[in-house]
């Protein structure tokens, strides 16, 4: 057997593995956005104490490994639910909220520098027409922050996908543990992992190429939306 | 030349009393006192840094006083209990910078606070905005970002933003410093316009032309206080105090007569 | 025995793990810089052909996960006898060379051109002029971008214990757990606390990390020159 024949058998094993990885990537980016701006709009605009408590969070998470994270909630956590009478997780619902938590803490620091990239000019003309503080944040800065945070954003969604092979650890048949399985399997180790190499490859390049397309159609003029750094 | 009341002022509509602002160390307002009357266009001239652009911040509480009281009608906007919110829609403002919201279109500039705070329909606030941008020429800007105006254009959209929800005071801070020269004038030309229109403004500024031909009263600052009050032919042709006699020939020498006339 | 004594008993092995941990984050921070620049100067100075073999370099090793670049080079790697902590770093420095690349040539590029038409107006050579002008401008604005990427791989060092007999920090910990959570009567739930611990093993290599980049951020600091921060992963 060739390799392309290799990769022929084996390609629908990984079109399985491949839903997987999308799911924990979209869980991870999506509910990481929403608990992400949270974080931000309380770093910012929430209290010291409340503020500092979010920080901690933050700095803890953007400290320590995706696996430790992956690995607290799945074998950590559960003698806890227990003593409180919930069910363990499954290993994917496990490594869908490690995503979350961990993208959480990278999104809530892009929102906030954008947040306060925006200049104060923009708060007290909302403010001195009559606006709410919330309604400012809500129809004024949060607008052009999201702007602004896309291309922070774009990046943060290619690591999500490439870091959700961390459930690998939990032996959750995502991408990568699917080709570390299917290499033990038919003893063809590299074979494996060029196909699966050539999956996530394919991945990032239609997610960035998406990710642009959104990025053209919602710039301003003006509205400075950083060069894709690094 | 002096053309001084052009039309009959009404009652009180702005009270300010005892004023007082201090940023750490230093006192940026020390006790200001002046009452402004409905139609009136109160100019406020001084040296720099003597705290005029905080009085108009302390009048709409963008910064809030250490000390004294403010009136808007008989509501007391520096009350604890005053919904702030419901006096600042009443209190347009106008900024040095401009501020204009840099993700919207001057034509959304202008109708977002119709529709968030006023909460007017959708179509109605797009009438008025439209409307508003016709008033200050740029009717053919409307769905312009922020970016793509000149400075002047930015302005008069802030000012079309003021005007559009019927406010019943516009304060102007330096509305025109951040402009290039050639621009100065189209923007002055609007207030002069609203001025004469009956429009009740105060309007912290250098351009003396402008103060000389519309202030219906004009206030030196000086040291967070104010040194004189008068019509502009009082403070012109003759001022009581020393000081400001000074400023006013040093401004008129720096700035020129800049247009206005 | 105590909770605090079974936790502290099975930290202590953790301390042990932590040198290969530690030679692997060296090895591949060293590999990451030597590459990493070079890919930088071939790409900001380098022929047409010679970039878009540096690009293609970068998008192949920013598109894989670590820990399928890690299980590849374990693959090809364990025939031929080579050190463990090696094939860990060559594989984490490759990757980590593709991100490097990318901060030295924004920071080359983030040096006004102007600098070095002064530079060349004065009759410096091109190579003069890069060494004496561009790099040191250079090398100050990378700093902060390092920085981040250094966080990033010292998370990444996580991973290595995919391959097999490598016992890190990681490993090592995972081997404690079972033996841990089979201590009656609280043994399962001493995994969250043992964890978090771990996790403090790599906070500290993180931030410890950045306070001493910050530190030299700071010695080589000029006033007036920097590049604007940005928050990144």
């Amino acid at each position: 057997m060739n390799f392309f024949e290799f990769a022929g058998s084996v390609l629908p094993r990984f079109l399985g593995a491949v839903g997987i990885t999308l799911e924990l990537t979209a869980v991870g980016i999506g509910a990481g956005l929403v608990l992400g701006l949270l974080l931000a709009l309380t770093r910012v605009y929430a209290n010291r104490v409340v503020s500092g408590i979010a920080n901690v969070y933050i700095q803890f998470m953007r400290g320590t490994p995706l696996v430790i994270q992956v690995l607290v909630i799945y074998f950590g956590l559960p003698p806890y639910f227990k003593a409180i009478g919930l069910k363990p997780l499954s290993s994917l619902a496990a490594g869908c909220l490690a995503m979350a938590l961990n993208s959480a803490a990278y999104q809530a620091e892009y929102i906030r520098g954008a947040i306060q990239a925006i200049s104060s000019g923009q708060m007290q003309a909302a403010r001195s027409m009559g606006m709410t503080k919330t309604q400012a944040v809500r129809h004024v800065i949060l607008p052009q922050a999201l702007r602004i945070v896309l291309p922070s954003w774009s990046n943060e969604l290619i690591y999500t996908l490439l870091y959700s092979s961390t459930v690998y650890f939990i032996g959750l048949e995502e991408l990568s543990y699917a080709s570390m399985k299917i290499a033990a399997k038919s003893g063809r180790v590299l074979d494996s992992y060029i196909v699966a190499g050539v999956m996530y490859l394919i991945l990032v390049v239609f997610l960035s190429r998406v990710l642009a397309y959104a990025e053209a159609r919602l710039r301003i003029p003006g509205l400075a939306i950083e060069e894709r750094a690094r | 030349m002096s053309a001084a009341t052009k039309h009959d002022l009404g009652d009180v509509i702005l009270r300010v009393e005892d004023l007082h602002k201090r940023y750490g160390k230093d006192e940026i307002l020390r006790g200001v006192t002046f009452e402004l009357r409905r139609g009136e266009t109160k100019v406020v001239i001084g040296p720099s840094g003597t705290g005029k652009s905080t009085l108009l911040r302390c009048i709409n509480q963008l910064s809030v006083p250490d000390k004294g009281r403010v009136w808007l009608e008989d509501v007391e906007i520096t009350h604890a209990r005053t919904n702030i919110n419901r006096v600042r829609a009443q209190i347009g403002f106008v900024f040095q910078d401009f501020n204009l919201f840099n993700h919207l279109t001057a034509l959304h500039n202008v109708s977002l606070g119709l529709i968030k705070v006023k909460k007017m329909p959708k179509g109605a606030a797009l009438r008025r905005a439209r409307e508003e941008l016709a008033r200050v020429g740029l009717a053919a800007k409307e769905n312009s970002y922020p970016a793509e105006l000149s400075g002047g254009q930015k302005q008069r959209v802030s000012i079309a933003r003021a005007l559009a929800m019927d406010p019943k005071l516009i304060l102007f801070d330096e509305p025109t410093s951040a402009l290039d020269p050639e621009l100065i004038g189209e923007v002055l030309e609007v207030m002069i316009q609203l001025a004469r229109g009956g429009m009740t403004m105060i309007v912290v500024s250098h351009e003396m032309g402008f103060a000389r031909a519309v202030a219906d009263r004009i206030i030196f600052m000086e040291g967070g206080g104010i040194l004189e009050e008068g019509t502009p032919s009082d403070l012109f042709t003759c001022p009581r105090c020393e000081r400001t006699g000074q400023f006013l020939r040093k401004i008129t020498e720096l700035y020129g007569e800049t247009d206005g006339q | 025995m105590s909770a605090a004594e079974i936790l502290w008993q099975n930290v202590r092995p953790l301390f042990g793990a932590l040198p290969v941990t530690l030679e692997v984050l060296g090895l591949l921070l060293v590999i990451g810089l030597t590459l990493g620049t070079v890919l930088a100067f071939a790409q900001a100075y380098g022929r047409r052909p010679l970039r878009y073999l540096c690009i293609g370099y970068e998008q192949l090793f920013r598109g894989i996960p670590p820990l399928v670049v890690l299980l590849f080079y374990w693959g090809v790697l364990q025939s031929f006898d080579t050190p463990r902590v090696l094939v860990a770093a060559l594989a984490l420095g490759m990757r980590s060379a593709a991100y490097q690349s990318q901060i030295f040539r924004g920071a080359i590029q983030a040096v006004p051109p102007g600098q070095m038409m002064a530079a060349r107006s004065l009759g410096m050579s091109r190579l003069q002029a890069i060494r004496s002008v561009i790099v040191p401008q250079a090398f100050r604005l990378a700093i902060p971008p390092w920085t981040n990427e250094y966080s990033s791989v010292v998370k990444d060092t996580a991973f290595i214990c995919v391959i097999g007999g490598l016992i890190d920090l990681t490993r090592q910990a995972l081997m404690k757990v079972a033996p841990l959570s089979m201590r009656r009567p609280v043994g399962t739930q001493l995994i969250l606390p043992y964890l978090i611990i771990l996790g403090l093993f790599y906070l500290a290599l993180t931030y410890g990390g950045n306070g001493l980049l910050a530190m030299l951020e700071r010695r080589m600091r000029i006033p007036g020159f920097e590049m604007k921060g940005k928050v990144e992963r």
